[in-house]
């Protein structure tokens, strides 16, 4: 039988999209160190924003400025992270409802270990120092008081 | 109120109302997301036989035991039956375009191809499908579908176990197969020749 064949393969693709004009603000927020959420009809605002509501499907045009602060809703530990995660250093992965939100967006815990995050907590962004209108400029969110 | 999936978004607006603080700035309008997968590969049998005949100059197909049509690259099975396809059958270097796209910009991670290029599918003599290839060694403008085309392969000191062995695929100069017997349609020509056959032996 012939020798067993393998090959380490890649598959890689520089995207860039448009982002249209409520994800395009969304990210214009980030890099001028603002978080947007967008209102609902019914008074309720969601964040991250989307380009339409969720139940209805009508169009969604006005968005509003949420956080810094926020409540942490739900959370789990990421040790190690995987070579292409945004953060070297095992994190939080937390479900963060800021304030002004009636919902819960997605990001890293920046903390020392899983013993200093609890349900409930507060909690308040960390910007990155250089910002580009993207994800990334919000390098996550620490205990509130815990200095930026 | 649920929205009804059969009818389609309204256009966004675009009239987005923004704090005032973003009055003044100039909008992101694209982002990056670059996306990235690292794997491992390792061929099953089928592929293996086909990678493994690459070095010793040869080109392995799969015949169906159905109706006798030849895959390349074989993957063990005719998808069409869900019937394995244990048996190789040795292709000629030789076939025709049965499509092709002339390609004007570069690829990001492929320095190595030279704008204008010519990737097409390459219907070897043989076998009932096509397999992707470049084609070289004529101008761009002058590539066709159903020109005869033969394999250029690397020197025989550097081949291995891949199709990298073939650097590309040039004209032979042979006159070109019908159109409409080309590329996909050549399976077509094919059954309804033999069925013709057929129809003309049962009269006979």
């Amino acid at each position: 039988m012939a020798e067993r064949l393998r090959a380490d393969l890649v598959l890689e693709y520089p995207f860039t999209r448009t982002t249209g004009p409520v994800i395009g603000a969304f990210l214009t927020g980030l890099r001028e160190g603002i978080v947007l959420g967008i209102r609902r009809p019914d008074g309720t605002v969601l964040c991250p924003p989307t380009e339409y509501d969720p139940e209805t499907s009508a169009p969604l045009t006005e968005l509003v400025e949420v956080g810094p602060g926020g409540e942490l809703v739900s959370w789990t530990w990421v040790d190690p992270p995987r070579s292409q995660s945004p953060w070297d250093q095992p994190h939080g992965l937390g479900m963060i409802r800021l304030d002004g939100a009636d919902t819960p967006m997605v990001h890293g815990l920046l903390v020392g270990g899983p013993d200093e995050l609890s349900v409930g907590m507060r909690v308040t962004v960390r910007w990155r120092s250089e910002r580009e209108g993207h994800i990334a400029d919000l390098e996550g969110f620490v205990p509130e008081g815990a200095g930026q | 109120m649920s929205a009804d999936p059969s009818i389609p978004p309204a256009a966004l607006s675009g009239e987005v109302r923004l704090p005032e603080k973003l009055a003044d700035v100039e909008p992101v309008r694209s982002v990056r997301t670059p996306i990235r997968l690292e794997y491992d590969f390792i061929p099953g049998s089928a592929s293996s036989g086909y990678l493994n005949a690459f070095a010793d100059r040869k080109i392995l197909g799969q015949r169906s035991p159905v109706d006798g049509a030849v895959f390349v690259p074989p993957r063990g099975v005719d998808p069409r039956h869900g019937a394995a396809t244990p048996d190789y059958v040795e292709l000629p270097d030789t076939g025709h375009v049965g499509g092709f796209c002339v390609t004007r910009l570069p690829i990001p991670g492929r320095d190595d191809l030279e704008i204008p290029y010519v990737s097409a599918w390459i219907h070897l003599d043989g076998a009932d499908i096509g397999f992707l290839g470049l084609v070289a060694g004529i101008d761009t403008s002058e590539v066709r579908m159903g020109m005869r085309v033969r394999a250029v392969w690397k020197p025989d000191d550097q081949l291995g176990r891949t199709a990298e062995n073939i650097l590309y695929w040039e004209p032979t100069g042979e006159p070109d197969i019908p159109v409409t017997a080309a590329g996909t349609n050549a399976w077509h020509a094919k059954q309804a020749a033999e069925s013709g056959e057929q129809a003309a032996g049962e009269e006979g």
